[in-house]
């Protein structure tokens, strides 16, 4: 691979390396890679083994849409825009938590960068603690679950929305579980001058508990249960929703996965399953995910 | 051309001679007329090509820079206080990753109890981030370090960012005649930034890459390495400073009266002051000279240990305290003297938070050195006691 070699440290199955490779393709390498402290910086930039075949920064945890809009800044001002695209590459944590802060300020600000999401759902690199966007009913390190609490409680932070609030140009969800989804959204993303923001959903092996070989399937799943929607929006408007003939159950999904395990045996299980099933139909309804039978 | 202008025109209008490629800040008192005036400026088109930027806090304001010191561009930012603290983490990380970033800290207290007004609490926290941090003693000086901060970062040895301090309200708001520069001047002194290495695509490279034990201390002893380096560049730069402006504000430290048995150590802008106090003192019969630091990091130490060999007593005037111990400056002093100097060492530490230090205060302080009514060690001054809820 060109853009990002062999060598680096990920996990069979990893979703990272999966979206990582399908961006920088997309773009033919013509990247600037902002990469705040995580997973995938941590397999793929250690001293002497560096995995990037495109310019590079890692800065800190909170800062790299900053970062980011400085690269721009600086591109602008050197005349040197037309060497490549910038373009952050950001777990959920330092995308949704810690980093809103500068992320909101590089989106205020409209810097044209494309800021890539890639959502695992939790604090992955170091062993599985609980991020803005971990979901509902997920048992983390620091929302484990025990006698009396079943998991994370409270929603999955809509960080789609809050990017359309920033009034940015383009903002769009997609899933390593369907890569041409996310070629085409990213090549049609750096047409857009001004601040993207893309959000990919990404199976974590370990940190999901499943194995490498179905990876796919369970992020596919996710798209199938309307728990993770496939949406697109332009200057705030929703131009594209990925439908779903049969929407599944969200049991489907959360079955196979070690850290929903104790939902099918805790006390309040049942509860939390309800509470999710009710997350994948309000996003049915709120962005007409199902394909209505004519 | 001299002109009557404050500190913080004196700042800016030598920050837009540098020609920076992208100004990034956020604003805090005192420092925000710095900003708000290149502001102006970029608004007026006359900051060239440059990018002017609002960060939405500190720590933006210096993770942009961070971003466009890698990317190539030559940088300025001006914070303060909450603001160089809030920037601290980001700061740490621009000195490990060997980036040339020039600031100005207006130095103000830090809460809590919340203050707005002058002392070097501020940048003595950010000691050990491996940045250069120069103290300027009047609004002529400032104005005459920014293009020597640039020059003296972007030195192929160097390469560290470079804090330039000027006390927050007592020069910043101050109206004083400053030569300001010209254009041609600059240009002829501080050439076009060359990166030995920067982002681009045309040849690819990783920065903040992340070391494991093997590797990672050889990164820091070359941050060392690059700060030993440094002195040796400022000396020549500021020489040459002083053979194009006309102006020698001295070395890594500058010594008024160095045949004296007591020393008066300060930084900053009560220098001047304390310069008159010595002057009087000295008419008095006492044997008193001034040191004043201008280089805190690198710290001068041969220049102290050459300087106060055989001096008597040494009377260090701190702005800061490190609380459990005593004044940092003084603490740095001793420690660079030590077995080197027999001086006693009488450590004050004074105008906490903007507390006036008029001159008969700094004159008794050193006549009651001088005539044996202090003791050796460390003490506040110009306090007052009193009773809170928490004592």
């Amino acid at each position: 691979m060109k853009y990002f070699g062999s060598g680096h440290g990920a996990c069979p199955g990893c979703g990272l390396t999966i979206a990582v490779k399908t961006v920088l393709n997309a773009l033919d390498g013509k990247v600037f890679a902002v990469n705040p402290t995580g997973c995938l910086e941590i397999i793929s930039s250690q001293y002497g083994k560096n995995a990037w075949g495109v310019p590079y920064i890692h800065s800190l945890f909170e800062n790299a849409a900053a970062v980011a809009a400085g690269i721009e800044a600086a591109l602008r001002a050197l005349k040197r825009k037309d060497e490549g695209y910038v373009v952050v590459f950001a777990g959920d944590g330092a995308t949704a938590d810690i980093g809103i802060g500068t992320l909101s300020g590089a989106f205020d600000r409209n810097h044209d960068i494309l800021y890539i999401c890639l959502d695992n759902e939790a604090y992955q690199n170091t062993g599985h603690q609980q991020s803005g966007l971990t979901p509902p009913g997920e048992s983390t390190t620091t929302t484990p679950a025990g006698k009396i609490m079943p998991g994370k409680i409270g929603r999955k932070k809509d960080m789609i929305s809050i990017a359309v609030a920033h009034g940015i140009p383009y903002v769009a969800s997609s899933s390593v579980g369907y890569v041409s989804d996310i070629r085409r959204k990213v090549k049609k993303a750096v047409k857009f001058e001004g601040a993207k923001y893309i959000q990919i959903h990404s199976p974590c092996v370990t940190g999901w508990g499943i194995d490498g070989s179905i990876a796919i399937k369970v992020a596919r799943l996710a798209v199938e249960t309307g728990l993770y929607p496939l949406v697109e929006f332009e200057y705030g408007k929703l131009t594209s929703v990925r439908k779903i003939k049969d929407r599944k159950p969200v049991e489907e999904y959360l079955k196979l996965q070690r850290r929903f395990r104790h939902l099918f045996s805790h006390e309040k299980g049942r509860e939390m399953i309800e509470i999710i099933q009710r997350f994948a139909d309000e996003n049915a309804e709120r962005y007409g995910l199902d394909l209505k039978k004519e | 051309m001299k002109q009557v202008v404050r500190g913080f025109y004196s700042v800016a209008y030598s920050v837009k001679l540098c020609r920076p490629n992208v100004i990034c800040a956020y604003p805090i008192t005192p420092q925000t007329e710095i900003v708000e005036n290149l502001a102006a400026m970029y608004a007026n088109g006359e900051l060239g090509g440059a990018v002017y930027i609002t960060a939405e806090s500190e720590f933006g304001a210096a993770s942009i820079l961070v971003g466009a010191s890698a990317a190539g561009a030559r940088v300025f930012t001006a914070t303060c206080s909450q603001g160089l603290i809030l920037m601290s983490e980001v700061l740490f990380n621009a000195a490990g990753m060997r980036l040339p970033i020039v600031l100005v800290n207006t130095n103000r207290a830090l809460s809590a109890p919340l203050s707005i007004w002058n002392d070097h609490q501020d940048s003595m926290a950010l000691r050990d981030a491996g940045i250069m941090q120069v103290y300027v003693e009047n609004n002529q000086e400032a104005h005459d370090m920014i293009p020597q901060a640039y020059k003296i970062a972007e030195n192929r040895k160097v390469l560290l960012p470079f804090m330039v301090c000027m006390d927050g309200y007592k020069l910043t708001h101050a109206y004083e005649p400053v030569d300001l520069l010209s254009q041609e001047m600059v240009d002829s002194f501080l050439p076009p930034y060359e990166p030995a290495a920067y982002l681009t695509t045309k040849k690819p490279l990783a920065f903040g890459c992340y070391a494991p034990p093997h590797i990672y201390m050889e990164f820091r002893v070359a941050m060392q390495r690059a700060m030993e380096r440094a002195r040796d560049v400022m000396l020549d730069v500021f020489k040459e400073w002083a053979e194009v402006s006309g102006r020698d504000w001295g070395g890594h430290i500058a010594v008024d009266f160095p045949d004296s048995k007591i020393f008066v150590v300060a930084m900053g802008s009560v220098a001047g002051l304390l310069r008159k106090v010595v002057e009087e003192l000295r008419n008095d019969g006492v044997s008193v000279g001034l040191i004043k630091i201008r280089t805190f990091r690198p710290f001068p130490v041969e220049e102290l240990r050459e300087t106060l060999k055989d001096a008597e007593k040494v009377v260090v005037f701190d702005r800061s305290v490190s609380f459990g111990y005593e004044g940092p400056v003084s603490i740095e002093l001793k420690s660079a003297i030590y077995g080197y100097s027999n001086a006693e060492i009488y450590s004050f530490a004074v105008g906490l938070g903007g507390r006036d230090m008029p001159k008969d205060f700094l004159e008794r302080i050193i006549r009651d050195v001088a005539e044996g009514r202090e003791r050796p060690g460390f003490a506040f001054k110009g306090h007052h006691e009193f009773e809170e809820v928490i004592p």
